[in-house]
C-alpha cells in the first residue's frame, strides 16, 4: 500500500464531501431577479428598498406564513388558502393593472423561530413584494425588524395584537380589529345591559388576552369582577381541560363569563361548565366565537354528546356581516367565490375573513396605481385606506398616523345553534384610548354581479 | 451510558478496526499529531471550505449557512454531553434561550459590543448549565430526561411571568449585524456565525482530547471505573452539563442576532426534541457529525416541502404530508445508518480503503492502535 495510493483515496473522499456539500446548496439555490428602478406614484412615503421587488408586468409575487399544521392549525389553516381564493378569482378576471398575483404561503406551525427562517425564504429567495396576511402574534413580532431592514410591507397582519400601529413599524399594518378595542365594546355591553351582575373572566394568558382584558377593565368595574381565570395555549394545558378555572368562576358566583379565547378553549370552557352545571351568560370575543368551528369543536371534544345547543344565547361581537346573512350581496358573492376557487372549504369565520382579507389588498393594490411599488403600496393604505370598498360592519381606519383597519363592531347574540345571528344594538367604533361611538354610515354593497 | 449509534473516539465501542482504520492513518498522514493543532488545522480548512461556498451563493443560502452554524455548535454540545458523557438531555433549547437572553440583553441594554454579548451569553447559560447540572449529576437514564424535559417546557414561561424584564411574548428586539461596506447582511452573518462557531468548536475538540474529555468518556464508560481511579463523577458530570450549556448558550446568542430577536415562544420542547434528532442523525459524539446533523435540520423540512407542494395538494393537506416525509426520512436514516451521517461517511471510507486494496484488519488494528495513542495517550 502506497502512500500515494492512500493519499489519492483521501482526495477522493474529500472531493465527494465537497461536491456534495456544494449539491445541497446548489439544491437550494434559485436564481433570482431583481426588478431595479421604477418608479412611484407620488405618493408620501419614501422608497423603500428594492422598491419593485415582486413585481413584474404580468405579475405581483407576494407571500405569507400561516399555521397549517400544529395546535393553531385547525380553523386558521383555512384562512390563507380563502385569502387566495380571492386572488384567482382576481387574476382571472383581468388581474390587477394587467398584474395577476401570485401567493406563495409557507407553514410555520405557528412556531416563531420557523416564522423566522420562512420569512426569509420568502424576501430573499422568492423575492415577494409584500409579506401578506403573516398570521399570529409571536410569529411576526419574530419577523418584524427584519421586513423593516428590508423594506418589505407587512399588510394586513393577521393578528389582533395593539402593536402594529406603531411608528417604529412604518410598512406594516393590522387590519382586524385590535383586542383592546373589541374589549371595550364587550365592556360597554356588559356595564350597559348586564349591569348589577357578578362578572368573571377566563383569558389566555398572552398578549392576545391581556390585551382584551385592558379593554374590559376600561369599562367594567372593578369591583363587579369576582374572579379572573386564565389558561395558555399550549396543547398540554388545553388536553388538561377547563374544569378548575369553572369551577372557580363558579364558587365567586360569575354570573357573566367574559371570554378571550381561542375556540378550543371557548369549548372546552363550555363543556367544562356544562358539566358541572354551571350556565352563566356568555360574552365571547369575535376570535373564539365562530359558530360553524365552535360547533364542530364542541361535538368532537364531548365525543356527541354536546353540540350546538350550548351556544344558544351566546354574546359575542363581530366586525364583518354575519356568515347566515343569505340576503347581504357581500355574502353570497364571496361564498360563491370561495366555492369556486377554494372547493371542499368550509364557509365559516375563517374563511370568511381570509376571503374578505384578500379583497381588501386588491382594493390596497388597486389604490397604489399602474406603477407598483413598495412605497406606493404602503402610501395607497394610508392616504385611501379609510376609503376602501368592503363588507365591514365599521369602516376601515387606515390613515398616515393609524395602522390599525377595522376598530369596532357590533354585538351580536347566537340562537337557534348559531344558525341565528342577532344584532344587539348599532355598530360602533372604539379606539384604544378614545371614547365609543355609533357608526351611522350605511353599510356599503359590493359591485354589480360581484363574485360571478 | 453506551448510545447505540455513538461514534466517539477510536477504540471505545464497536469494532474498532472498522470505525478508526481510515480515519486514523489520515490523521497521522495528512494533519499534526497535536490536537491543538491539529484541530485548527481543521477548523481553518473548514472555515476557508464554507467561506468559499457562502462567498458564492445567493442571500437565502447564506442565512441557511448561518442557521447551520449555530445549529450545529448546539448540537456539538449536546453530543458532548450524550456522546461523550452519556448523559441524556431534552433541554438543550432551554440552555439555548438562556444564552440567547443573556446576550439578548447586553445588547439591548448596553453598547457593548456583539462579541462581548456572545461571550456573556455563554457566560450565563454555561452558569446555567452547573446549576442544572447538580441536580442532573444524580439522575440517570429517562429520570434525567424527564428532568431536562421539564426544564424546556417550564422555562420558556419565565419572560411570560418577569415580563418587565424579559420584555414578555414580545421579546427583545435585536439589531442586525452591521456589514462593512457592500458586503450582503446575509452573508456577513453567516461569516460572523461560522468565525464565533469554529473557535467554540476547536475549544470543545480540545477539551475532549484533554483530561476532561478522557474522565468524561471513563464516567460514561463505567462510573465505578472512573471514581475508583480518582475521577469525581459528579463534577465530571456537572463540567459536562456545563460545557454542553455554554455552546447552546453561543448558539442561543447567534440565533437571536440571525432572526433580530428573541421571543419565548421559539424556545419550544420541539426545538430541543429536534436538536436530539440532528445529534443522532449526524452521529451521536462527533463535533463533526454535529455539521451533518444541523445541515439535515435546516434543509430536510424545505425538501419536504417542496417534494408535497410538488404534488399540487390542498395548502393544508401538503403540509401535513411535508410532515410526514420529515418524519418517514428520519425514521429511514435512523434504522439504515443507526451510527449517523459521521458514522456511514466513515465506513465508507473503511470502504473505500478496502476497495483500493489496503490491507485490511492488520491495517486496521495497528493504525488504530496508533489513533488510539495519539489521541488519548498521556
Amino acid at each position: 500500500m502506497t502512500t500515494a495510493k492512500r493519499t489519492g483515496i483521501r482526495r477522493l473522499a474529500g472531493t465527494v464531501a465537497v461536491l456534495a456539500a456544494a449539491a445541497i446548496v446548489a439544491a437550494a439555490c434559485s436564481s433570482s431577479t431583481n426588478n431595479a428602478g421604477g418608479s412611484s406614484n407620488g405618493g408620501t412615503v419614501a422608497a423603500l428598498p428594492n422598491n419593485t421587488q415582486g413585481v413584474t408586468s404580468s405579475t405581483i409575487t407576494i407571500g405569507a406564513t400561516t399555521p397549517q399544521t400544529g395546535p393553531a392549525a385547525p380553523g386558521y389553516s383555512e384562512i390563507a388558502p380563502a385569502t387566495n381564493a380571492y386572488f384567482k378569482y382576481a387574476n382571472d378576471h383581468g388581474g390587477i393593472f394587467g398584474r395577476k398575483i401570485n401567493y406563495v404561503v409557507y407553514d410555520d406551525a405557528y412556531d416563531p423561530s420557523k416564522t423566522a427562517t420562512l420569512t426569509r425564504q420568502l424576501v430573499l429567495q422568492n423575492n415577494i413584494f409584500a409579506d401578506v396576511e403573516p398570521l399570529g402574534t409571536p410569529t411576526v413580532l419574530q419577523v418584524k425588524d427584519f421586513l423593516k431592514t428590508e423594506g418589505v410591507p407587512a399588510v394586513y397582519v393577521a393578528s389582533g395584537c395593539n402593536c402594529w400601529n406603531d411608528p417604529a413599524l412604518p410598512y406594516t399594518f393590522g387590519w382586524q380589529p385590535p383586542y383592546t378595542d373589541e374589549g371595550k365594546i364587550l365592556g360597554q355591553y356588559v356595564t350597559q345591559h348586564l349591569s348589577g351582575q357578578k362578572v368573571g373572566y377566563l383569558y389566555q394568558d398572552d398578549e392576545f388576552g391581556q390585551d382584551g382584558v385592558k379593554g374590559l377593565d376600561q369599562q367594567i368595574s372593578g369591583s363587579n369582577v369576582v374572579s379572573r381565570q386564565t389558561y395558555t395555549a399550549t396543547p398540554q394545558a388545553l388536553a388538561a381541560g377547563l374544569g378548575s378555572q369553572m369551577s372557580a368562576l363558579k364558587s365567586a358566583g360569575a354570573q357573566v363569563v367574559v371570554m378571550y379565547t381561542i375556540p378550543a378553549a371557548t369549548a372546552l370552557a363550555m363543556l367544562a361548565a356544562a358539566t358541572i352545571g354551571y350556565h352563566p351568560q356568555w360574552v365571547i370575543s369575535s376570535v373564539g366565537s365562530d359558530p360553524p368551528t365552535l360547533t364542530g369543536l364542541l361535538g368532537s371534544f364531548s365525543h356527541g354528546a354536546a353540540g350546538a345547543t350550548l351556544l344558544n344565547g351566546v354574546i359575542s361581537e363581530a366586525y364583518l356581516p354575519p356568515l347566515t346573512d343569505a340576503a347581504n350581496p357581500w355574502i353570497v358573492g364571496f361564498k360563491k367565490i370561495l366555492s369556486t376557487y377554494d372547493p371542499g372549504a368550509p364557509w365559516d369565520g375563517n374563511t370568511e375573513y381570509g376571503v374578505v382579507l384578500g379583497y381588501t389588498f386588491v382594493q390596497a393594490l388597486q389604490a397604489a396605481g399602474h406603477n407598483l411599488t413598495r412605497s406606493a403600496l404602503v402610501s395607497a393604505i394610508e392616504q385611501h385606506g379609510s376609503t376602501f370598498l368592503n363588507p365591514g360592519l365599521v369602516p376601515f381606519t387606515f390613515s398616515k398616523s393609524n395602522h390599525y383597519g377595522y376598530q369596532g363592531g357590533q354585538m351580536v347574540q347566537l340562537e337557534n345553534g348559531g344558525q341565528t345571528i342577532n344584532t344587539l344594538g348599532g355598530r360602533l367604533v372604539a379606539t384604544i384610548n378614545g371614547p365609543i361611538t355609533t357608526e351611522t354610515a350605511p353599510l356599503s354593497t359590493p359591485p354589480a354581479n360581484f363574485g360571478s | 451510558m453506551a448510545l447505540p449509534g455513538t461514534t466517539g473516539s477510536a477504540g471505545t465501542s464497536g469494532p474498532a478496526g472498522a470505525r478508526g482504520r481510515m480515519p486514523a492513518w489520515v490523521w497521522k498522514l495528512r494533519l499534526p499529531r497535536q490536537p491543538m493543532i491539529r484541530h485548527l488545522v481543521l477548523a481553518v480548512a473548514g472555515g476557508a471550505v464554507l467561506f468559499g461556498i457562502t462567498s458564492a451563493v445567493g442571500s437565502y443560502d447564506d442565512y441557511q449557512v448561518a442557521q447551520i452554524g449555530f445549529t450545529a455548535v448546539a448540537i456539538a454540545g449536546l453530543s458532548l454531553l450524550t456522546g461523550a458523557n452519556g448523559q441524556i438531555s431534552l433541554g438543550q433549547g432551554a440552555f439555548i434561550m438562556v444564552g440567547a437572553y443573556g446576550a439578548g440583553m447586553v445588547l439591548v441594554h448596553t453598547g457593548l459590543p456583539v462579541f462581548v454579548a456572545l461571550i456573556v451569553g455563554v457566560a450565563v447559560s454555561a452558569a446555567a448549565g452547573v446549576v442544572i447540572g447538580l441536580p442532573a449529576s444524580r439522575l440517570r437514564g429517562p429520570y434525567l430526561a424527564g428532568m431536562t424535559l421539564a426544564l424546556a417546557i417550564g422555562l420558556p414561561a419565565l419572560p411570560l411571568k418577569y415580563s418587565s424584564t424579559f420584555a414578555g411574548e414580545q421579546g427583545l428586539s435585536i439589531n442586525p449585524l452591521q456589514p462593512p461596506g457592500t458586503v450582503d447582511p446575509q452573508r456577513w452573518l453567516a461569516w460572523y456565525v461560522l468565525l464565533a462557531v469554529l473557535i467554540m468548536l476547536v475549544l470543545m475538540g480540545n477539551l475532549m482530547r484533554s483530561r476532561f474529555g478522557r474522565a468524561f468518556k471513563a464516567v460514561r464508560d463505567d462510573e465505578v471505573a472512573a471514581a475508583l481511579s480518582g475521577i469525581s463523577v459528579m463534577r465530571t458530570h456537572v463540567l459536562a452539563f456545563a460545557v454542553s450549556a455554554g455552546a447552546a448558550g453561543l448558539a442561543g446568542g447567534l440565533r437571536g442576532l440571525a432572526t433580530g430577536g428573541v421571543v419565548p415562544d421559539a424556545f419550544s420542547v420541539a426545538l430541543s426534541i429536534s436538536l436530539l434528532a440532528g445529534m443522532v442523525l449526524g452521529g451521536t459524539g462527533s463535533l463533526l457529525g454535529a455539521w451533518w446533523g444541523a445541515a439535515i435540520l435546516v434543509y430536510a423540512p424545505q425538501w419536504a416541502t417542496s417534494v408535497a407542494n410538488s404534488l399540487h395538494l390542498r395548502q393544508g393537506q401538503g403540509s401535513n404530508l411535508a410532515l410526514l416525509f420529515y418524519g418517514v426520512v428520519l425514521v429511514v436514516v435512523v434504522l439504515l445508518v443507526p451510527s449517523g451521517v459521521q458514522g456511514a461517511l466513515r465506513k465508507l471510507a473503511g470502504w473505500l480503503a478496502q476497495f483500493a486494496g489496503q490491507p485490511s484488519q492488520l491495517a486496521g488494528v495497528s493504525t488504530g492502535t496508533v489513533v488510539h495513542k495519539g489521541e488519548e495517550g498521556p
